[in-house]
């Protein structure tokens, strides 16, 4: 029989190689979710999202400052209403800053960028960020592309004749 | 005529094995306070199920890694997203792979041993002997397995999703030339806490099921050779399909 | 612990422990017990034979009620087992020790821990008095020097010296010995007969013996019941169970192949099926 205090030693070294593996789980592989006591949240309206999900990035010049918190569909104005949730660390983002919704590569989820404006005053808890810009949607370009092209058409038919 | 009655006569006595597994279920948990009184016991249970399952739960850990590492490099290679190797096989180790092999694994190497062992002690009167001497094996027995599996599942899930993503990292970032710094930062820019407490979850739903079913096989094995043996094959049996259904539930629960 | 309760001294050597009254019993359609009335005299060693398969073992767990009877009572002490509660039946129980028929030591368990294992699920004596207890019990088997031997590492006479120690520990006020000699060679053999006797004189303790050894029965038991068809074919010390008038007792006690239990398992007739 392998004595108690063997059994003990090995459980022990298992159970904390088990919490030691949750913990390198949590802290490195993961970005760790701002906490909410030092985030503000602030709100945008965009006419089309594209496929933005809640918890993607909000990003300012490539650095993440926050993550998306909501998406719901306003019917009054029938616009989506995207919350965010930002970081407290940055809280002198001008209120006239520009939010765009990006795609990260040709596989990488949407996110939304936050261009910086030059306005004196700051976003804080509650404020909407007025200047947007919705999300590339595909088929809307490639519909644009070809009414270019045919009006070019046109235009140059129109010039040989 | 003859197939109806015996499709029905199977549906009731699948029925009937569904309530039997639920009440042994509830008698279980009814004792785990006082089995948590000896703690002694539990330990001496999740050195069985756990520490003495970690060699092979991290080999295959780093195996379905390292595998993970080359198919996922391949597939993402045709695209250009290599980056995305990180966040793609971080995900799916965390989320399914990582719970669901552990689980299995578990069953086979955990779970078998629980029902041999409750089963081959009721074959020998060990548990009656019990009964005699007053003492409830559900509390002396059942309950400190069944602990100690519910304790041993999630963390062996954690150990095999870090020494996964290890694996992972190993052929992608040193032998396949993935950008180190790209590798990480994406993983670390897509993948939530969420994410982990989804693996978590999973991980004590599978633990609770396996042991369940484990220490249920063997209390109720037909106390022969034979009826242990068929007892430890359905252990597995039912545990796997047990943990793929759930796994099928969770997944679309949590999505 | 039953070291406190000494009430049962003052009664009557001859009332009995153990009345059962009208019990039936059956399992599936298979009618084990039909109407079996017994009782078991307090202080005595008490035999109970029977050819096999006619339920002995299922009596045994009737009595300490692992399993319930259709019909009838059980009554211990004037308790009727088969009414209690599990925590009485628990309670009750603790009066009891029981030897299986291989003893069914706890295999994780060394001997030692056999021994103190039910004092230590039911006391909580320090650990000295505990080694004390054990290694008194141990030595009354002549197993002292075996403490920290494994089951698996005991022949089988060892094993059920080792569960006989087990169920002393407790100091019951009953033993149940089942089918304690089978299987064991002479030496064994006669160490348990010895064992039980010793147990039996030096703390009169009441023992069941269900067995079908007759002869070692005939010098171990005050009393004897012979079980047949799911009643008590016949009762009494050794020579009136020999000269009982019962054809099957006769066979039984007489060993003969052929009787009321017959030779020949029922099949069709002989000759008819040789020339189908």
């Amino acid at each position: 029989m392998r004595s108690t205090r063997a059994v003990e030693l090995s459980t022990g070294l298992f159970v904390l190689l088990g919490f030691a593996a949750l913990f390198f789980l949590v802290t490195q592989i993961t970005n760790r979710q701002l906490s909410l006591n030092d985030s503000y949240e602030v709100y945008a309206h965009f006419e089309n999202i594209g496929s933005l999900k809640p918890g993607a990035a909000v990003s300012i010049a490539g650095v993440t400052v926050g993550r998306v918190e909501s998406i719901v569909f306003d019917q009054q104005i029938y616009k989506a209403v995207v919350r965010m949730r930002i970081n407290s660390r940055y809280d002198k983002i001008p209120v006239d800053s520009d939010a765009s919704i990006m795609t990260s590569g040709l596989l990488g989820g949407q996110y939304i960028g936050i261009t910086v404006g030059g306005a004196d005053e700051y976003l804080k808890d509650g404020d909407q960020i007025e200047f947007v810009q919705d999300a590339l949607v595909l088929e809307n370009l490639i519909n644009q592309l070809v009414a270019t092209f045919s009006r070019r058409g046109e235009q140059t038919q129109e010039t040989e004749q | 005529m003859t197939l109806l009655r015996e499709l029905l006569d199977s549906l009731r006595s699948f029925v009937a094995t569904v309530g039997a597994v639920a009440l042994f279920f509830v008698r279980v948990l009814g004792q785990i306070p006082r089995a948590l009184l000896r703690p002694g016991l539990i330990v001496e249970q999740v050195y069985n199920a756990g520490a003495l399952s970690l060699v092979i739960i991290m080999t295959c850990g780093l195996f379905v890694g390292m595998v993970l590492g080359l198919q996922g490099y391949d597939l993402l290679q045709r695209f250009g997203s290599e980056d995305a190797l990180g966040t793609g096989s971080a995900l799916a180790l965390i989320k399914e792979l990582g719970p669901v092999v552990t689980a299995l694994l578990f069953a086979g190497r955990a779970g078998t041993a629980l029902a041999s062992e409750i089963g081959l002690m009721r074959a020998t009167d060990q548990l009656a002997a019990m009964e005699m001497m007053a003492v409830d094996p559900f509390r002396r027995v059942v309950a400190p397995r069944f602990l100690g599996g519910c304790i041993a599942v999630p963390l062996l899930t954690m150990i095999f999703i870090s020494i996964g993503i290890f694996g992972v990292q190993l052929i992608g970032v040193q032998q396949l030339g993935v950008d180190a710094a790209a590798f990480w930062s994406q993983m670390r820019a897509s993948v939530d806490v969420s994410d982990v407490m989804e693996g978590v979850i999973k991980g004590c739903v599978f633990g609770v099921a396996c042991s369940l079913i484990a220490v249920y096989e063997g209390y109720t094995a037909t106390p022969t050779a034979e009826g242990v043996g068929r007892a430890t094959t359905r252990t597995v049996v039912i545990s796997a399909v047990l943990t793929l259904l759930l796994d099928y539930m969770l997944t679309a629960a949590m999505l | 612990m039953a070291l406190a309760q000494e009430p049962h001294i003052a009664l009557p050597e001859t009332a009995a422990i153990i009345e059962i009254r009208d019990v039936h019993y059956s399992v599936g359609n298979r009618a084990i017990f039909s109407g079996l009335n017994l009782s078991i005299p307090r202080g005595r060693i008490t035999a109970i034979m029977g050819p096999s398969g006619t339920g002995k073992t299922t009596l045994l767990r009737l009595i300490t009620g692992q399993i319930k009877p259709q019909r009838g009572q059980i009554l211990f002490d004037g308790v009727d087992v088969t009414r209690l509660s599990v925590r009485d039946l628990y309670a009750l129980r603790r009066r009891m020790g029981m030897l299986f028929q291989n003893g069914a030591l706890l295999t994780d368990l060394d001997v030692f821990e056999n021994v103190a294992f039910p004092l230590r699920e039911h006391t909580k004596l320090p650990e000295a008095l505990i080694r004390h207890i054990v290694l008194t019990k141990l030595q009354a088997v002549g197993l002292r020097g075996a403490a920290r031997l494994m089951p698996a590492e005991l022949s089988g006479g060892m094993a059920r010296r080792v569960a006989l120690a087990r169920a002393m520990a407790t100091d019951p006020d009953l033993l149940i010995y089942d089918e304690p000699f089978t299987g064991l060679d002479p030496i064994s053999m006669g160490m348990i007969v010895r064992l039980v006797r010793q147990m039996h004189n030096a703390l009169g303790i009441t023992s069941i013996v269900v067995s079908h050894d007759v002869e070692e029965l005939s010098q171990l038991a005050d009393v004897g019941f012979i079980i047949a068809g799911g009643k008590v074919a016949a009762q009494g010390t050794f020579s009136q169970l020999k000269n009982a008038e019962s054809e099957i007792v006769h066979q039984f006690v007489n060993g003969l192949a052929d009787g009321p239990v017959p030779f020949h398992y029922p099949a069709p007739d002989y000759y008819e099926q040789l020339l189908a």
